[in-house]
């Protein structure tokens, strides 16, 4: 910047200087994200029209990717899976997320202890926890079930290929309640507690004052958790990873799990790149359609 | 008053769930404990003696201290770092907000949230690789800009609501931008400083994704890691693997005991503004 400019014009100079100290604290922020993030998920839309193994030679093989994938039997199961699993994953995690913040939320002894225990599994490795559960799936539940006689549960579910969902889902729930709960609960305390005075007096009764003034009154944290949750659970990888490695067979194989082990252990980059492009297309499409839907709900309510 | 007595039912129902979320944590202090023998007798009952080989082979074989200081460093590092700069930049970002530019910005870095890792996750690693950055440094940084995009739209949504009367009134004392952020912003934003450090605490120190596909150097793993590449090595000796999960485990349990309060205070801050 000149100086003679400044000392001529003070009040200019003085909001160039400013413009520039903007600009300086966000161009480095720009230049890395975009070098780390926009980039690569550039890289990764390009190479899904080649036919690259991750290493050496590539050709443009246009669609033949995309139209593989609709082809590939594994692919097709992994979306299914993913999509049964993420959709009853987020409405059990809500249900139960919110029944414990209502819990947590009324007159009852102890309440910082509970919250305190209750928000315990957020704060655990996904992965260690997964391999504690992995164990009580394995040993623990199979003992106890020989023990008492039970025949239905004497087998690790983990190892039956229809039933190691259930086990992926129990761990998934166990450790994600932990912090819708806790945002329920923080939605809950900017209720005002005159309205449910007043429902009293007008002698509504406790399921008919959840209806009409606790869950409009949380509406907003509703479509917030919905959506997180529903975008996290598409991304299921740490959990499977530590109780299946995607087993039995493929049979609990995740999207985001398919990528890692065919991009990075079968040489396909390119055909697992343009799976991650559908893969995004489908996440931003789920996550617009529920803010539409839950939005239009809360405006209704 | 009806409303003050305490509903027991609910206390009771509570109780009995907190149960659930506290025992596999029981189950797992109580075989870390045991003799693979004394585990045979009974997987419940409570350890006879504190078998401390578990924890000494577990030790040894983890390489424990080593994983564990690099989980603290990287930890603490990028919880500074991201403090320090995603705040920064959101504050430029906030004040800017009718040029266009900015306002293009602060869309570009929002958006960014939907687009799923495993998309970025194969040409990352070519990156990486590429520039020397498969590494522990490399790692770091990826979390200090990977946090940006949610980072950037919680301190926005703060930072409008900090009257900008008090900045123009450092601007009249004749402080410069970066002035009026340190002394002025930086320690207004202190509630949402708390939410961004604790989450990016628990993102940096249990992540497993990004540590498995960027660390290949033993020394440079991180406690998760660590429990991966050891799975195998540990096989049935899960009373050995379970001294290690605890270990692993406990040091974070240790931090959300001594500071339960201020943690959740801290997410919910977050959540409600």
């Amino acid at each position: 910047m000149e100086k003679t400019n400044i000392a001529a014009r003070p009040g200019s100079g003085k909001k160039l200087k400013k413009q520039a100290a903007f600009a300086l604290m966000t161009i480095p922020a720009v230049a890395l994200f975009f070098l780390f993030h926009t980039y690569p998920a550039l890289q990764g839309i390009f190479y899904s029209f080649t036919d690259w193994s991750g290493y050496g030679e590539w050709k443009f093989v246009g669609l033949k990717n995309y139209i593989n994938l609709l082809d590939d039997d594994r692919v097709i199961h992994a979306y299914g899976f993913t999509f049964q699993f993420a959709i009853l994953a987020t409405i059990l995690v809500n249900m139960i997320s919110l029944l414990l913040a209502i819990g947590l939320n009324s007159k009852i002894k102890f309440r910082n202890t509970f919250r305190g225990i209750y928000f315990l599994p957020n704060i655990l490795s996904i992965l260690i926890v997964g391999y504690i559960f992995n164990y009580i799936f394995a040993h623990f539940i199979p003992d106890l079930a020989v023990q008492f006689g039970i025949e239905s549960l004497s087998k690790n579910i983990l190892g039956d290929p229809k039933l190691a969902w259930i086990g992926v889902l129990v761990v998934t729930v166990w450790q994600a309640a932990a912090f819708n709960t806790i945002l329920y609960l923080s939605g809950l305390q900017t209720i005002p507690t005159d309205l449910y005075e007043a429902a009293s007096i007008d002698g509504a009764g406790t399921w008919r004052k959840f209806w009409n003034i606790t869950f409009p009154m949380i509406a907003a944290f509703f479509t917030i958790n919905m959506v997180l949750a529903m975008k996290n659970f598409l991304m299921i990888f740490d959990h499977i990873m530590a109780l299946t490695g995607g087993g039995p067979g493929t049979s609990t194989e995740s999207i985001a799990l398919l990528i890692y082990r065919g991009g990075f252990e079968n040489g396909e980059f390119a055909f697992q790149s343009a799976n991650a492009v559908i893969y995004f297309i489908f996440i931003v499409l789920v996550s617009f359609i529920q803010i539409r839907f839950l939005q239009r709900r809360e405006v209704d309510m | 008053m009806e409303r003050k007595q305490t509903n027991w039912f609910v206390t009771i129902l509570l109780f009995i769930g907190s149960l659930l979320i506290l025992f596999p944590v029981y189950l797992t202090v109580s075989i870390a404990m045991k003799t693979p023998e004394e585990t045979a007798d009974s997987i419940l009952a409570i350890p006879n003696t504190f078998n401390i080989e578990n924890f000494q082979i577990a030790i040894e074989m983890t390489n424990f201290f080593q994983a564990f200081q690099n989980s603290a460093v990287i930890t603490v590092v990028v919880v500074a770092l991201t403090l320090m700069s995603n705040s920064l930049v959101a504050y430029a970002i906030s004040r800017n907000m009718h040029l266009r530019i900015y306002k293009f910005l602060y869309f570009y870095f929002i958006s960014a949230m939907f687009i799923p890792f495993p998309i970025i996750m194969l040409p990352i690693v070519k990156q990486t690789t590429a520039m020397g950055l498969h590494n522990a440094a490399g790692l770091i940084l990826l979390y200090i800009v990977y946090g940006l995009s949610f980072n950037i739209f919680v301190y926005i949504g703060y930072l409008r609501s900090i009257p900008k009367d008090l900045e123009e009134a450092a601007i009249i004392d004749g402080a410069n931008v970066w002035g009026i952020f340190w002394r002025v912003i930086f320690p207004l934003l202190a509630p949402m400083n708390a939410t961004v450090g604790i989450l990016t605490c628990l993102w940096a120190w249990n992540d497993f994704m990004l540590p498995l596909i960027l660390l290949n150097d033993p020394d440079e793993m991180t406690l998760p890691l660590v429990q991966y590449i050891f799975k195998g090595q540990f096989s049935t000796d899960y009373n050995l693997a379970f001294a290690s999960y605890l270990m692993a485990l406990l040091p974070m349990i240790i931090v959300y005991v001594l500071a339960q309060k201020w943690i959740i205070n801290g997410i919910t801050t977050g959540a409600v503004k």
